[in-house]
């Protein structure tokens, strides 16, 4: 940083005697003399992929490489996505939205290891729209699959799967975060109809969803608060929802996120997904689903971020040598790496299991947990080693850190994590 | 018309990966290092599979000469849409010798063995640059062929093929049997989708050894050395085009 200012200060003194402009850091940064490796490689077999998996990884990561990498450093800085429509269109015709939905409703016979692959894969490219493809097929898509009737399967899958629709999820609300089940959203039975009044906040693709899965309270004054509880499937044009702004958050720019907003909102008694007060059971079971996959998040985020930092130590040098060969540079290359190598393959185990029908609410919170936090240190270590680099907007660094610290807080945050795991273990010692 | 078409699919390092020289200077590190398959024979599996879903094909047989890890490369074509595959394996000293003569008997064998009514394979693959392969192939069969293929039309019992050639774009006809490889502007590759993926886990892959196919593969050549090129030194910046002139003089081009 201070040889930016030193050569500032150099250009101002110097104007006066010669017309030649200073050319910016940046340039000899943009034009590697040979090819470097621009992104790290994945060793697949310390992660126990099948080949499959591995040929599936493959895939996504060419297919994300191209349409949607080149757009990521725009999209955030804009905090929109406009061609977000055709790349859900192109992801639908590999397959990668319904990735557990049956095939016969348009889905992919997919598993969970399949789905964080493709998760990590393309939060890789970017965070925001891996995100945004979370939101999409696991808290809605898999929601739908794992607890919806025949009809609505087949009414809604088909064109969630082929990314005709974009789905989203909404349970949280302005006065309701990590206390979930004090949500004051209501629905009140009238005829074949229920009436839902109140609001929902923080909901990623709020602006962009077709089809939106909504808890709301249908329980009486005399039931406890968690049993009062229903999932609704709304859909865009019901008469008495709408959204409203479009947050400006500090990092994940490009997951459109915004309120939303039911006013006297009519919907058929038939969609109601699962059972009536039983909503709770499918807020749970889909929390412990979106906790392993929204993990996979963060591992592309940290794969993102050695790809970045590695590449940058062994191009910079400085006192004519590699940046990379500095023992303390070396030290934290090595740290990234063990750390990464470390949240892989908790993410994959943890995933296998649950592909085995052996999915744990402590292990799920757990790899959120964990991989969450180590996220957001190895984005300061990648910025740290592009030094001044790191700290300008011509860099990715700075959105792996914007985008890495959302994993704190969505899906439970941190502290909330914690004290599942902990209730956990005491009753394991009752 | 159904056609039976052969693809060769050649393993070859990755193109996004940094070539390194062996330190004993007899080749680049292959261990450990990112492989796919050859962008080019990407291309000529796309335009088989294209044929197949217009009609044009009934069968698409991919074909690898290589070690073990070829299956990998042949897996992705038939997840890409092949039916089935044919693995040649070839490992060690023998492989890094292998030329494309050796491989242009395989397919001329293959082709005969079977019945196959049109070869496809890229023009050239990445690490050799030959762009012999299928010359010499439809040579040993006597078999038309249609090379740097841009556009490939199928009409009655032959082919009219849009070649890029230096002076533009020449379309010539080639009646069936024939040999034809792929240039980079015939087609975009698809994706390999994970329903393909999973369900080219069922499609058969053959595996032979050379002599199956009566093919001698001990080497014709001798690598000498391997090095890299030479460092690109820095150019140097004039202020106007005399003074590039003059430069040009003073280091004897001009």
């Amino acid at each position: 940083m201070s040889s930016l200012l030193f050569s500032r200060l150099l250009g101002n003194v110097n104007r006066g005697c010669q017309t030649r402009r200073l050319l910016p850091v940046i340039a000899t940064f943009s034009c590697p003399q040979q090819r470097q490796m621009t992104h790290y490689p994945i060793d697949d077999i310390i992660s126990g992929l099948t080949d499959e998996q591995i040929q599936l990884r493959k895939t996504v990561f060419d297919f994300v490489q191209k349409e949607l990498a080149p757009k990521a450093n725009e999209i955030d800085k804009m905090n929109t996505f406009p061609e977000m429509r055709e790349f859900y269109k192109k992801c639908g015709s590999l397959g990668l939205l319904g990735i557990t939905a049956k095939s016969e409703y348009g889905g992919s016979d997919g598993g969970y290891l399949d789905h964080c692959i493709i998760m990590e894969e393309i939060s890789r490219a970017s965070g925001a729209i891996g995100l945004s493809y979370g939101a999409h097929s696991n808290l809605c898509v898999n929601q739908i699959s794992r607890n919806g009737s025949e009809e609505q399967k087949k009414k809604y899958l088909p064109k969630l799967c082929s990314g005709e629709h974009i789905g989203a999820l909404a349970m949280s609300e302005p006065g309701s975060g990590s206390d979930v089940v004090s949500m004051r959203t209501k629905a009140e039975k009238k005829g074949d109809y229920y009436v839902l009044n109140g609001n929902k906040f923080w909901i990623t693709n709020g602006p962009d969803a077709d089809v939106l899965i909504i808890y709301a309270k249908t329980g009486t004054g005399d039931t406890k608060p968690q049993h009062g509880i229903t999932a609704f499937i709304i859909e865009k044009d019901m008469p008495g929802f709408r959204t409203a702004q479009k947050l400006d958050k500090l990092g994940m720019r490009g997951s459109n996120t915004c309120e939303l907003i039911f006013e006297d909102c009519k919907v058929p008694a038939s969609n109601i997904l699962g059972k009536l007060n039983h909503g709770v059971y499918v807020l749970m079971s889909g929390l412990e689903s979106e906790r392993l996959v929204l993990a996979s998040g963060p591992v592309g985020i940290m794969q993102a971020c050695c790809d970045t930092a590695f590449e940058y130590a062994h191009i910079r040098k400085q006192f004519g040598k590699r940046i990379g060969e500095f023992q303390l540079i070396q030290g934290k290359m090595a740290d990234m790496y063990t750390t990464l190598g470390a949240c892989r393959s908790y993410l994959y185990c943890v995933a296998r299991a649950c592909d085995r029908g052996h999915a744990s609410n402590k292990d799920c919170a757990g790899i959120i947990l964990y991989t969450a936090e180590k996220a957001t240190l190895m984005a300061l270590d990648a910025i740290q080693i592009l030094g001044g680099n790191g700290y300008i907007n011509d860099y990715p660094t700075g959105r792996y850190l914007r985008d890495a610290k959302l994993y704190e807080i969505g899906a439970g945050t941190s502290e909330v994590r914690r004290s599942i795991i902990g209730r956990s273990l005491n009753e394991e010692y009752k | 018309m159904s056609l039976r078409i052969l693809v060769g699919c050649k393993r070859v390092i990755d193109y996004a990966v940094k070539i390194r020289v062996k330190p004993d200077k007899s080749g680049v590190i292959t261990e450990g290092v990112k492989h796919s398959m050859n962008p080019f024979d990407e291309i000529a599996i796309e335009e088989a599979v294209r044929m197949k879903e217009k009609k044009i094909a009934k069968e698409i047989v991919a074909f690898s000469c290589g070690p073990t890890q070829c299956q990998e490369t042949l897996r992705t074509a038939l997840a890409m849409g092949a039916d089935r595959g044919i693995h040649v394996e070839v490992s060690g000293p023998e492989y890094e010798t292998l030329q494309p003569l050796h491989i242009s008997k395989m397919l001329a064998k293959l082709a005969k063995d079977e019945q196959i009514d049109l070869i496809i394979v890229g023009k050239q693959a990445i690490d050799d640059d030959c762009n012999q392969t299928a010359q010499m192939t439809a040579a040993l069969l006597g078999w038309p062929q249609a090379t740097s293929a841009s556009k490939i039309e199928a009409k009655d019992g032959s082919l009219q093929v849009v070649r890029e050639i230096d002076g533009g774009l020449e379309t010539i006809k080639v009646k069936l049997p024939s040999v034809v490889s792929a240039d980079l502007r015939l087609n975009e590759p698809r994706y390999a989708t994970l329903p393909n993926i999973m369900k080219a886990k069922k499609k058969p892959i053959k595996k032979l050894a050379p002599k199956d196919l009566g093919i001698d593969v001990s080497p014709r050549i001798q690598v000498v050395t391997v090095e890299e090129p030479p460092v690109r030194q820095a150019g140097a910046k004039v202020e106007n085009v005399d003074a590039v002139v003059e430069k040009l003089k003073a280091l004897g081009h001009a």
